[in-house]
């Protein structure tokens, strides 16, 4: 064993010492030497790479929401596209690439070359919007340096023509132009996100590095909407437009219960899906937009102010004979000299001379607080672009003939969408409901317009009307109770005055009578003058929308004696089967 | 030496390893996260494709017509209706 004396080990240690530190220099030195070579000596490769791999934030587009009706179906919906685009500067394509491009794309031959060079200072053009992820994988298999793709959303609308209106539509940049989409366009779109990204040498993402902030899909929306409904409104009054020969129409229909509306149709229509199909106002929503004079329609009204009044009962009579009356200088008539009639009858014949007569007992000023509280005159709130207020004249003293002719619906502008908001109330005991194109969470309090005793009797007339008896036998519904009422207006014509030969057919009325459900209004525009009364024309449009929108609801049938009806007893879960 | 910088020493080369460990990490998971979230979204897209799918052959019009033409089938009358409503408990 060898001895180690101390000198020894002092010596072994200072070996050691030295040789690490030089190892630790030789590290360092090495270490210098490369950052010497990488920043000083191969500056200019380096620079190159660290411009091809750049960072950059792009934004990120957020999904629309959908729009669903009230069961769910999808009435509009966004699916990923792409949109190509490129860099003039860059995009310097070959007579063979240029091709490849140009079939890839799918876009006629010249066009590009005719983009490139219109935008030669820019550096930015479309080459095509809106493509599908395998067309645009086809394209950037090409591998062209300075084209590039941009994610986008085109939207949907699988219900075609029958919901165009109520939907309305976006433009190529996601942002609502009519209808729902323009009124719920915020609570749709959602918010821009931005994201940072690693791009290479051809500006491609190659990697998302961070997200700057975040992105916010826009929400869905739920609309009141019954999409069954609303195709079967459609199917009937496009059927009764064509048959007629007339130059439009709308149908309504309103949950009586909750004043929700669950059909909005409206004729000429227009397919949302096909922008280039717009044209000249198809995309009006005539149903919100376009004010008429309601005529005979309002009549219901008129009576209900005379019950109210007190100075009449259903059973008081009013001359009507000799089927004229002249009133300051204006005659009424009726169709024919129908006698003395009861106030009841007056409706069911819908005599203008009788409801005059009964209106001239009440002031003017009455009558247009009724025509007011029924909310003639007022928007209805309902959540859709460009609703009309309709027109409702507040005159402080009123002529003889305007007094009158207002009480059967002339000199008195509304919408649809007014007089159906109208019959909702005689349908739900007189009272008013705020109207919805949202589908509701929560009931919303209404307010009392007409005394539940006069709705009660008024209703039992327009149950009438719909009779053998009465101005509207088309619109009855078999084995239902259906009230309602019919009106026919002569339209204003350019020329000023009343045009002697068009006319708007209308029905209002709602089902089951004795305990109402729907509320339906269908106008029938310029129908041809073979026939163009509202019973004749828009009366039974009314039954075959009220038959299927019944049936399909499975709203069991109140008029006893055409139904068959088997009532099962309920059978206690413990007695066994 | 200071005897004080051994220690620290360590600790500096531990933290270091720790920022490569951590730095490391944090990459796979972003890795991992991407590809969630490309497959999140593929799986939207097709979601999306599927109702629009479901919605188009759901149609009203064309449900009908398949109904009457192909299918012979015909709405029936409210009058041969027969309504089967739950009576009191027995």
């Amino acid at each position: 064993m060898r001895k180690i004396g101390p000198s020894q080990i002092l010596g072994e240690i200072q070996v050691r010492h030295w040789a690490v530190l030089g190892l630790l220099v030789l590290g360092m030195m090495l270490l210098l030497v490369r950052a010497l070579q990488l920043q000083v000596l191969d500056n200019g490769r380096l620079q190159a790479e660290g411009r091809a791999r750049q960072l950059g934030a792009i934004a990120v587009k957020p999904v629309r929401g959908r729009i669903l009706d009230r069961r769910g179906e999808v009435l509009a919906i966004s699916t990923p596209v792409d949109s190509i685009w490129a860099d003039p500067n860059i995009l310097k394509p070959s007579e063979s690439e240029l091709k490849a491009l140009t079939e890839a794309l799918g876009v006629l031959p010249g066009q590009i070359e005719k983009l490139l060079q219109r935008y030669s200072d820019r550096k930015f053009v479309y080459l095509r919007r809106h493509l599908s992820p395998e067309a645009t994988h086809n394209v950037l298999s090409l591998n062209l340096p300075g084209v590039y793709t941009q994610r986008e959303y085109r939207r949907y609308y699988p219900s075609g023509l029958s919901a165009g209106h109520i939907l309305g539509f976006t433009n190529i940049d996601d942002q609502g132009q009519e209808g729902i989409e323009k009124a719920f366009d915020k609570h749709l779109s959602g918010v821009e996100g931005r994201k940072r990204v690693l791009r290479d040498a051809r500006r491609r993402i190659v990697q998302d590095v961070d997200s700057v902030k975040p992105v916010y899909h826009g929400r869905d929306l739920v609309l009141s909407i019954d999409l069954r409904l609303q195709a079967i409104a459609h199917r009937y009054l496009a059927e009764a437009v064509h048959i007629n020969n007339a130059i439009g129409g709308s149908a309504l229909l309103l949950d009586s219960k909750t004043s929700e509306v669950l059909a909005m149709v409206n004729l000429p229509d227009f397919n949302p899906n096909d922008r280039s199909d717009i044209s000249n106002g198809h995309f009006r929503n005539r149903s919100i937009t376009d004010v008429f004079e309601p005529g005979s329609t309002v009549k219901p009204f008129t009576m209900s102010l005379a019950l109210s009044s007190g100075s009449f009962t259903p059973d008081s009579v009013v001359e009507t004979s000799p089927g004229y009356y002249r009133i300051g200088g204006w005659t009424i008539h009726d169709i024919k000299d129908y006698g003395d009639l009861s106030l009841s009858r007056v409706l069911i014949k819908s005599s203008n001379i009788g409801t005059a007569k009964i209106a001239m007992e009440m002031t003017p000023h009455e009558l247009h607080k009724t025509f007011f509280d029924i909310g003639f005159g007022q928007i209805t709130g309902v959540e859709l672009p460009g609703e009309q207020s309709g027109m409702l004249p507040n005159r402080s003293r009123w002529r003889a003939s305007e007094h009158a002719s207002l009480a059967y619906g002339y000199g008195v502008a509304v919408t649809s969408l007014q007089l159906a908001r109208a019959y909702a109330i005689l349908a739900s005991d007189g009272v008013m409901l705020p109207i919805s194109i949202r589908k509701r969470q929560e009931e919303s309090p209404g307010h009392r317009v007409i005394p539940e005793d006069v709705v009660a009797d008024i209703n039992k007339m327009l149950e009438k009307v719909v009779s053998p008896e009465g101005t509207a036998q088309l619109a009855s519904v078999p084995a239902y109770r259906v009230a309602g009422k019919t009106g026919t207006v002569r339209k204003l014509s350019t020329e000023g005055g009343y045009a002697t030969d068009s006319y708007q057919a209308l029905f209002a009325g709602f089902a089951p009578a004795s305990d109402p459900r729907f509320v339906l209004v269908v106008l029938i525009d310029e129908p041809s003058l073979d026939r163009y009364y509202g019973g004749e024309v828009a009366a039974p449009v009314f039954s075959k929308i009220m038959t299927d929108v019944l049936r399909l609801r499975g709203v069991p049938g109140d008029r006893e004696s055409n139904i068959n009806q088997i009532v099962f007893s309920h059978l206690d879960s413990d007695m066994g089967a | 030496m200071n005897k004080t910088l051994i220690p620290i020493f360590f600790i500096v080369f531990i933290s270091a390893m720790a920022v490569v460990f951590v730095r490391s990490a944090n990459r796979q998971s972003f890795l991992i996260l991407q590809a969630v979230t490309l497959e999140r979204d593929r799986l939207s897209e097709e979601w999306g494709r599927l109702q629009l799918e479901n919605a188009t052959w759901s149609l009203h019009d064309l449900i009908e017509n398949e109904a009457r033409q192909r299918l012979d089938m015909i709405a029936p009358n409210p009058t041969e209706t027969i309504v089967l409503r739950l009576g009191p408990r027995l």
